[in-house]
């Protein structure tokens, strides 16, 4: 079951076009990536998701239906903008932000005052956001994102801004979040969080859609049948079945290399090879990073 | 619906909570009085009585200079240089010469002061002076001093307004006032919670905010709230100013009366006389009308209901209409030394009201006042100096339904910039960006 389900949206602006003819689906309950350079059209995907605009053509399915009002209060989205009044007091200004998403008062006080334990952040409350910093002001914006326990929670950016500390704990409730069932949508550039924590992926480069899937899947798609050895000894005369890398020169005479195998050509075969050949200091497939598969995708894709 | 509710709850609480609000509302009210109070004051204390010296060689006016509590006579009698020597020594204000020959040549009067004298004493010296000479040529002329005194008759006339209801009593110094006083309010408020939705509408933007929340509510919803949240901002500070204002001015006016030495009359008469740049005087004859009962008369006999009414009404709809455009500059800018160049196409319209009003409140029938009045830009501001005059029925329809036509065509066209606007960052926005923001999709 996909709780998003976006078919061939289009979005176009007065001299430019921001989404061409764009579909894929978001299962419920992963951690989706959603990947592309600055200015591929993610910002336009995930305005529409939360109708701050709307598609030029194409639909978007919300848990099945057609998108529209009342999924507003199943959605929680943190900008990348990060943004409050800064005149308002912490507590005023998150409960404002609550009842916008259809909390009464008191069910958004009583979420709130665990939330405020939670990240000890009780003092806040009385205190106006232009006194607090930057890293504490984007934790209220966190907890105001999350308050309302929405289905699909939008997060872009999610982790600039913060320290090391504070990222971990934010990532721990991302975590929290979607073993109670919750959807997370990353938007990101920062690959490490998406070899880290995403399930699916999708990447958008000029408007256009050109990879999307479970990550595991993907990888599978980009390996390149080439493994990686560190050995003493020479290696010249492997076969013709072997292809070998540029050798590097490591420490204690030991060697480094990478050696891709022909189609039919099982690690077993060229594992045996080696034995035979040298002595093996260590020996693995080369699996392609998240940064990796980004640039290959996005410098694949010719200029228009 | 409840979106909305929940926007204008804290639009109007942030406001209302801010000590500056609190501030205006107290201290309005407050200076207001103090300002009557002073002027009331002062107009009371400066009668601090001079001494005037009065050297009269023609033996004509002997009895003629009368004291009052501001003037005290006295005449001298020695010669002219005697009594420039004496009045030197003397602490006399003033010492008034009259030649034995003034019938004939009326310009030999002197007025000798340490100081310049002022234009009032003048003035008055001078009257009595005219005066006299006047009795004695007309009497030189036969005519007693018994026709004299039946001739003077004091006019005052009374404007009767001619209705389908009957003749009543009107006054149009007091429609004057009114009018004036309601044009201003309007003036004043369209401008002040005007700059006050396009502030708020820049900040959300420029603090990024805005994005969160129109994720969860519509940018015509959010802008509809700000604008109403702000209208009610103003009606409150409307409602306290007035209940703060009565409440002070009795106060004040009952502790000023208790130390008035004479009736209320007689101030108000001073008050008059200040306005006019004139010396009080005492009034011949016991004609004197009680000025405040006639003041009190002439508001009276306005249609205080139509009026209140009206100018709500013209208050609400002025306002929603310039907010509107105030709002769209607020969203189009990035910050607030931006709003400058697109401020002035929407203030000149209000500043020009203002000026009309002044023409108007002149010739509150003419043509000028007719079309200003239902042209829904100036008409808040003019219909609102027209109506303590009378205004026909239709005339205040068809204003107030263009007045509404208007204020909903400009936050239909507010709304349009107003969702581009909103979410487009770090762009210098010209007029033809605008416009096309109005024709997106």
């Amino acid at each position: 079951m996909n709780i998003i389900e976006v078919r061939n949206v289009t979005k176009e602006y007065a001299n430019h076009v921001a989404l061409d003819d764009v579909s894929l689906s978001i299962p419920k309950g992963c951690i989706f990536g959603l990947l592309g350079p600055n200015g591929a059209g993610k910002t336009s995907l995930i305005r529409i998701i939360n109708q701050i605009t709307g598609p030029d053509k194409g639909e978007i399915l919300f848990d099945g239906q057609h998108l529209d009002q009342s999924h507003i209060s199943r959605i929680g989205y943190l900008p990348e903008e990060r943004g409050l009044y800064k005149k308002m007091k912490v507590g005023e200004q998150l409960l404002y932000l609550a009842q916008l998403k259809g909390l009464s008062q008191k069910q958004a006080m009583e979420k709130l005052k665990s939330w405020f334990i939670k990240f000890d952040i009780k003092t806040w409350w009385d205190k106006s956001v232009s006194d607090l910093s930057k890293g504490m002001q984007q934790k209220v914006q966190f907890v105001s994102t999350v308050l309302h326990e929405p289905d699909l929670i939008i997060l872009d950016e999610p982790f600039s801004g913060f320290d090391p500390i504070n990222a971990n704990l934010i990532r721990d409730e991302i975590l929290e979040l979607k073993k109670k069932g919750s959807t997370i949508i990353f938007s990101t550039h920062r690959m490490e969080t998406v070899e880290e924590l995403c399930d699916n992926i999708a990447l958008i480069h000029k408007a256009k859609k050109v990879l999307d899937g479970p990550k595991l899947l993907i990888k599978e798609q980009f390996k390149t049948h080439t493994y990686f050895v560190e050995y003493r000894g020479n290696l010249a005369d492997l076969g013709e079945l072997y292809e070998l890398g540029q050798e590097k020169n490591l420490e204690n005479d030991y060697k480094r290399i990478h050696i891709h195998l022909a189609n039919h050509v099982s690690p077993n075969e060229l594992l045996s090879g080696l034995l035979q050949r040298v002595e093996i200091r260590s020996f693995g497939e080369n699996i392609p990073s998240m940064s990796d598969i980004f640039m290959r995708s996005v410098n694949e894709v010719p200029e228009s | 619906m409840r979106n909305i509710l929940l926007v204008i709850r804290r639009e109007y609480l942030v406001r209302v909570k801010k000590k500056s609000f609190l501030i205006m509302t107290l201290l309005a009210p407050v200076l207001f009085v103090a300002f009557y109070a002073t002027v009331i004051w002062v107009a009371i204390e400066s009668v601090d009585t001079k001494t005037v010296q009065v050297l009269d060689e023609s033996g004509l006016f002997s009895k003629e200079f009368k004291d009052t509590e501001a003037l005290k006579f006295m005449y001298i009698a020695s010669s002219i240089d005697s009594a420039k020597t004496g009045f030197k020594k003397s602490d006399a204000n003033a010492l008034v010469y009259i030649p034995a020959d003034i019938i004939r040549d009326p310009k030999g009067v002197r007025i000798y002061a340490e100081k310049n004298v002022s234009m009032d004493l003048k003035s008055q010296i001078e009257k009595v002076i005219e005066k006299q000479i006047e009795d004695i040529k007309l009497s030189e002329a036969g005519i007693t001093h018994k026709i004299l005194e039946d001739s003077r008759v004091n006019v005052s006339s009374e404007t009767i307004s001619l209705s389908e209801e009957g003749e009543k009593t009107s006054s149009s110094g007091a429609a004057t006032v009114i009018g004036g006083i309601c044009a201003f309010l309007i003036y004043m408020s369209v401008f002040i919670y005007g700059t006050q939705v396009m502030r708020g509408i820049t900040e959300e933007k420029t603090s990024r905010i805005v994005e969160v929340i129109i994720s969860s509510v519509k940018p015509f919803q959010l802008m509809l709230g700000k604008i109403i949240g702000v209208a009610l901002v103003g009606l409150t500070q409307f409602v306290l100013w007035i209940l703060l204002s009565t409440a002070l001015t009795s106060a004040a006016s009952a502790v000023l009366s208790s130390k008035m030495p004479d009736n209320p009359a007689q101030m108000a008469q001073e008050m008059q006389s200040i306005q006019k740049g004139m010396p009080a005087q005492g009034m011949p004859g016991g004609n004197v009308e009680n000025p405040v009962a006639e003041v009190l008369g002439a508001v009276n006999s306005l249609n205080i209901p139509l009026i209140v009414g009206c100018f709500l009404f013209y208050y609400l709809g002025g306002y929603l209409l310039y907010s509107a455009l105030f709002g769209a500059i607020g969203a189009a800018v990035d910050n607030d030394a931006d709003t400058q160049q697109f401020m002035l196409p929407i203030t000149l319209p209000i500043i020009f009201s203002f000026v009309f009003a002044q023409l108007v409140l002149r010739d509150p029938d003419g043509t000028l006042a007719f079309w200003t009045s239902i042209i829904p830009f100036t008409s808040p501001i003019i219909m609102m100096v027209r109506i303590p005059f009378g205004v026909p029925a239709w005339e205040i329809a068809l204003s107030m339904a263009l007045l509404v036509l208007g204020f909903m065509g400009t936050t239909w066209l507010a709304a349009r910039i107003y969702r581009v606007g909103i979410l487009m960052y770090g762009k210098k926005v010209t007029y033809k960006e605008l416009a096309k923001w109005i024709f997106y999709k």
